[in-house]
């Protein structure tokens, strides 16, 4: 289950978690960032590099009570 | 677009530009692609080079500067201000123009170009039922043994990529990857170009205008409260503008983010500034990846981790990566010979890879000071007699307690103990 979010409006799509993704699991655009859920492990390295903090990391048991918005 | 070119480099930033310019300068085909709308757009980048290390590699063009930089501002957590001698002098370039100007280069030299091509995979050379361009985890887990075959000729058919939405292929003898701190293309060919958290330099940066500040001085601000793990920097870009940004490392970044420092910064010293930019980045400062050339990948720039790790500048490193890769890739086609692509590696080591596993030690070792001895390094700078504050007096002074890397710092940057 993916508990990585991104801030819908918020990302500058500067690569910044791209780049210490060790799982290449973020699709990066000129204008468009996604998480591929299939390869994400939840590792939150991305969450934690984040110069503009658009990547949040929601905790097991608050994941299962929202929609995801990305 | 062809369907087919000798080169195909991923990325038009200075390093990608270079690559392309050097290889279609010497007859090769080369496309080149970017992802975004427009080269050189937004600027990520502090902006500032040293004048020699630009000179060397390109006929600088007066409309790239913004600003020259006659002095260094060292300022330590309680305001101590050092100012060491340069030796030299820098500018703060306007990359908007410059970037622009190196992809031009690369058209004139016989190159095309593209926006909008969103590259999205490599083609495998012989594709199987269920092969992906991606990696498999199977696949993951030998990349470290991958790494001992980087002559292997198994090689990648060409690139997948949406050009201006639509998909579509190309076909290349040799793929470049200069895709920036993303540095997918490596990826997707099995070399490991990850960043670790601690070497990645999380950046914000505004470009600020009506700001009271030197013309001619750069400043690098240090402490764990301005920039934990890295440095914020004012550089001036004329007219009452400056580059403002902080870069700290991922490991810090876990606390607080960079945007948050930089806001508090600006906030205080210059509240009365027109913000012009906002901008996010981030910098790769580790050592340069194991495998540069991968059979027909080879990866330049950011990508390749070409960075000074130490100051997080990497546009001239960056250049000298796509140039050495480029005529490598020249003589490889005349050739018709890929092997010769492994000069690259071993030039860019000694011209340059060398030196910045020097400053990498140097910068795992001064990472981690406390505000307190900063501001020691700063006093005991002071301390020193006018003419032995360069910036190698105040590399000395701060590893002090680390002769051996003193030593290594000399050995390696040709240096006499003296100087």
């Amino acid at each position: 289950m993916l508990l990585i979010e991104i801030k819908p409006n918020t990302c500058d799509f500067c690569g910044c978690c791209v780049g210490v993704c060790p799982e290449d699991a973020i699709e990066l655009q000129e204008a468009h960032i996604s998480i591929i859920e299939e390869r994400c492990t939840n590792c939150a390295k991305c969450v934690w590099v984040c110069p503009f903090e658009v990547l949040v990391f929601n905790k097991p048991e608050k994941a299962g009570a929202r929609e995801r918005t990305v | 677009m062809k369907e087919r070119y000798d080169v195909v480099v991923v990325g038009a930033g200075p390093a990608g530009s270079t690559c392309a310019r050097f290889a279609a300068a010497r007859g090769a085909s080369v496309l080149v692609l970017e992802k975004d709308r427009d080269v050189g757009m937004p600027v990520r980048c502090g902006e500032a080079v040293s004048n020699r290390s630009l000179e060397k590699i390109v006929d600088i063009d007066p409309r790239w500067i913004a600003a020259t930089i006659k002095r260094f501002r060292l300022i330590s957590p309680s305001g101590h201000v050092v100012e060491p001698d340069l030796g030299g002098y820098g500018y703060v370039l306007e990359r908007r123009i410059f970037d622009y100007d190196l992809a031009r280069l690369a058209v004139e030299a016989g190159a095309e170009l593209h926006t909008k091509s969103y590259v999205d995979g490599l083609l495998p050379r012989n594709p199987e039922p269920g092969t992906t361009t991606d990696m498999s985890s199977e696949e993951k887990e030998t990349s470290s043994a991958a790494k001992d075959r980087s002559d292997d000729s198994s090689g990648w058919r060409g690139v997948s990529l949406q050009w201006k939405g639509e998909p579509r292929t190309v076909e290349a003898r040799i793929i470049v990857g200069a895709d920036g701190v993303e540095s997918r293309v490596g990826k997707w060919a099995g070399i490991d170009t990850t960043t670790h958290m601690r070497d990645m330099e999380t950046c914000a940066q505004m470009t600020l205008s009506n700001v009271d500040l030197e013309e001619d001085a750069c400043e690098f601000y240090f402490g764990n409260d301005t920039a934990p793990m890295g440095y914020l920097w004012v550089f001036p870009k004329g007219r009452g503008m400056a580059n403002v940004g902080v870069g700290i490392s991922g490991m810090a970044s876990k606390q607080k983010a960079a945007i948050r420092y930089l806001q508090e910064f600006v906030e205080r010293r210059y509240p009365g500034a027109g913000v012009l930019t906002t901008v996010a980045g981030g910098v790769p400062c580790a050592t340069t990846v194991d495998t540069l050339v991968k059979g027909n990948i080879v990866l330049v720039g950011d990508a390749a981790h070409q960075v000074n790790p130490m100051s997080g500048g990497g546009i001239t490193s960056g250049m000298i990566g796509g140039k050495l890769a480029g005529e490598a890739i020249a003589r490889a086609l005349e050739k018709n010979d890929l092997s010769l692509l492994n000069e690259y590696p071993k030039q860019w080591r000694k011209e340059v890879g060398a030196k910045h596993d020097t400053y990498y030690r140097m910068k795992a070792a001064v990472y981690k000071f406390p505000d307190e001895t900063l501001d020691d390094i700063a006093v005991n700078v002071l301390k020193l007699r006018e003419d032995k504050r360069t910036i190698w007096g105040v590399f000395k002074t701060a590893l002090r307690h680390q002769p051996a890397l003193v030593w290594e710092m000399m050995k390696t940057f040709g240096l006499r103990p003296s100087a």
